[in-house]
């Protein structure tokens, strides 16, 4: 498939605002997608309520567009009555791990075979850049005028604990090894996430002295450190779980591993899930 | 699946078989008293029949899931009570925008919140119509013999095929554990995909089969692309959402009515409607009005029976049924209005009904 058979082109202009990491995410994906020569008609992508649940609306294939939290709760019943689609999830941090956060600690731990990309931008974006749970210590948001005085979230330890079969965590400002991650993860049977750290100078750096969106990405670039760089001292969970803005991301494959995916206990011969017919 | 003849089930279980009857193959569900019945038995019998059978972490990804799968067109349920079912409600308004085929069983049980877990109401019956928010209609049914759930479940899944729409049917605490004769028909039809064409019901296209589809619960036009800021489009949507229930009550309704000539009229539903029946064979002044489908009401068989009557409500609920009642009886000259109103588990008897019918 060409690159831009991808786009539904009749739905452009998207509505993302100028500088939002979103466009990076979707290059990724259908590279990814490009690359492992997979089409899209037998995709279904599936999404909640936010700047990123808007994504799968621009793709040219089958898209879910459903209540706010609860696309990994629809695309587990997509996947389990049609296992032969692969079904992506892509959806925001506030929306998968706020609203939704049962949903995918669950599905984790279930391993049920889908795949979740998170764009992390710290914020709820859509509504106006709210405090969300993945906002860094000490951050304004419309909701945190005074700086959040909560700690964020560190999305891939909580997947990988929760049971994931691949976990990774990649930025805006790695589009190369985020393509290869979302690949392995496209590839990889069972529960699969990446999570990408995305930028948002609208409604969140422009409150935080992030407004430009070069100056925002490269200071995300400049605060993240793959794992293999990180000392042992930093690789104690306290560590994971305290991350932030003016700390680190540590960035790269938190978990590959081969759990049994969530599947049938019993095989039959009157089994309605085979194959669609053509 | 249970094969034509005669047996002897609960009404949960009821609501389970029959389910497999009417060709569902996907069931999600959480575990709440008085439901978990069905789910039980649908986790031993589902995947024997080629389904798929989940426990899910919550009642909002219930019907989540069931929703998805049923937007890859395989008849799905989900099972609950009380809490479980207000749960539900957001999503069951993404089945009815998105125009996704589900059936939603609620064996009703005392509320508000916890209430009373094991004990029978009828608390549900304006929450199964108007428990998502915004403009929209479903389908509910209530059945009041066990014999009847199996009846209605199938219907359920027909009509939730046949109109795209959320089809919600109310058992109760009392219903679910009632153990009785059912009898499995011969010849049991299920409506497929598309098989019926109705006025305002657009063609049911799957997920997964080539149809680039855009599904999303946000005001959208025919290619189902949001368009949140045109007056029209919103217009013509939810228009055409509520039309194709209402304007359809005709084909959708469904009433037992006994004695239409009587001066006295009760109307009543579910369990409390046993009551009446000791009455009707002792007194040939009163009449039986029982809707199975209580939503959308229908008018269309209310019109000859009450004509200027004595309507007699009976549930068990404080705000329920008799105010449509009452509405739709006094377009046709009912003046005289008395309602039964039982709560806290004490199912209506002959002699409540009796009661109000001497004070005449």
């Amino acid at each position: 498939m060409e690159f831009f058979d991808f786009y539904r082109k009749d739905r452009w202009p998207h509505q993302f605002c100028p500088g939002c990491g979103l466009g990076t995410v979707m290059n990724s994906l259908y590279k990814a997608f490009s690359d492992l020569n997979m089409d899209l008609k037998n995709t279904v992508f599936v999404s909640g309520i936010g700047c990123t649940g808007r994504v799968p609306g621009y793709i040219n294939g089958d898209s879910v567009h459903t209540t706010h939290g609860r696309p990994i709760a629809f695309a587990t019943g997509i996947k389990l009555a049609r296992p032969d689609l692969n079904v992506v999830v892509i959806s925001g941090d506030g929306d998968l791990f706020a609203i939704g956060g049962n949903h995918i600690i669950h599905a984790a731990r279930r391993n049920v075979d889908i795949k979740v990309i998170a764009v992390n931008n710290a914020t709820y974006g859509l509504t106006g850049g709210q405090l969300a749970p993945t906002t860094p210590h000490n951050m304004i948001t419309t909701t945190s005028p005074y700086g959040n005085k909560e700690h964020p979230f560190a999305l891939s330890e909580l997947v990988a604990a929760a049971g994931a079969n691949y976990v990774a965590r990649w930025t805006t400002a790695h589009p190369n090894q985020l393509v290869n991650s979302i690949k392995t993860a496209l590839t990889t049977p069972g529960f699969t996430f990446v999570e990408v750290i995305s930028q948002c100078p609208v409604n969140f750096g422009r409150r935080n002295k992030m407004g430009d969106p070069v100056y925002h990405l490269r200071w995300i670039k400049d605060h993240s450190i793959p794992l293999s760089k990180v000392t042992f001292d930093m690789k104690s969970p306290f560590d994971f779980m305290d991350i932030d803005f003016k700390g680190i991301y540590t960035i790269g494959e938190f978990v590959k591993r081969d759990r049994a995916p969530y599947g049938k206990t019993i095989e039959t011969e009157n089994n309605i899930l085979r194959p669609p017919k053509e | 699946m249970l094969s034509p003849g005669r047996y002897f089930l609960s009404g949960n279980v009821a609501v389970a078989e029959a389910s497999l009857l009417a060709g569902c193959r996907f069931y999600s569900g959480y575990p709440i008293t008085p439901s978990s019945e069905i789910m039980e038995h649908m986790a031993a019998r589902m995947e024997k029949e080629g389904g798929v059978f989940i426990q899910t972490e919550d009642e909002i990804s219930a019907i989540a899931a069931a929703i998805g799968a049923g937007m890859t067109g395989t008849k799905s349920m989900t099972a609950t009570s009380g809490p479980g079912f207000s749960l539900m409600q957001e999503n069951i308004g993404y089945a009815a925008m998105t125009e996704t085929p589900v059936v939603i069983v609620d064996v009703m049980r005392g509320g508000p919140s916890t209430g009373q877990v094991t004990i029978v109401a009828q608390g549900d019956v304006m929450q199964a119509r108007f428990g998502s928010h915004g403009d929209y209609e479903n389908i509910v049914l209530s059945a009041n013999s066990v014999q009847e759930l199996i009846d209605l479940t199938i219907r359920a899944f027909n009509l939730s095929v046949m109109f795209r729409n959320p089809v919600i049917l109310l058992s109760d605490a009392e219903l679910a554990r009632m153990i009785e004769k059912v009898e499995i028909s011969k010849d049991i039809e299920n409506v497929d995909f598309n098989q019926v064409k109705i006025p305002d019901v657009p063609e049911f296209r799957p997920l997964g089969r080539g149809n680039k589809l855009a599904i999303t619960g946000l005001t959208h036009d025919e290619r189902g692309y949001p368009i949140t800021t045109d007056v029209n489009v919103h217009r013509t949507l939810v228009t055409r959402l509520v039309n194709k229930i209402k304007n359809n009550e005709k084909m959708i309704s469904d009433v037992e009515i006994i004695n239409p000539e009587a001066k006295n009229i009760i109307v009543s539903y579910g369990i409390s409607s046993r009551a009446a029946y000791p009455i009707l064979k002792k007194r040939r002044d009163v009449g039986l009005f029982r809707p199975r489908t209580l939503w959308p009401f229908p008018e269309s068989k209310a019109k000859d029976v009450f004509e200027d009557k004595n309507i007699i409500t009976v549930e068990m609920n404080l705000r329920g049924y008799d105010l449509e009642v009452e509405r739709v009886a006094r377009k046709y000259g009912s003046k005289n209005f008395r309602n039964i109103k039982i709560i806290g588990g004490e199912v209506p008897t002959p002699k409540h009904i009796m009661e109000v019918l001497e004070v005449n």
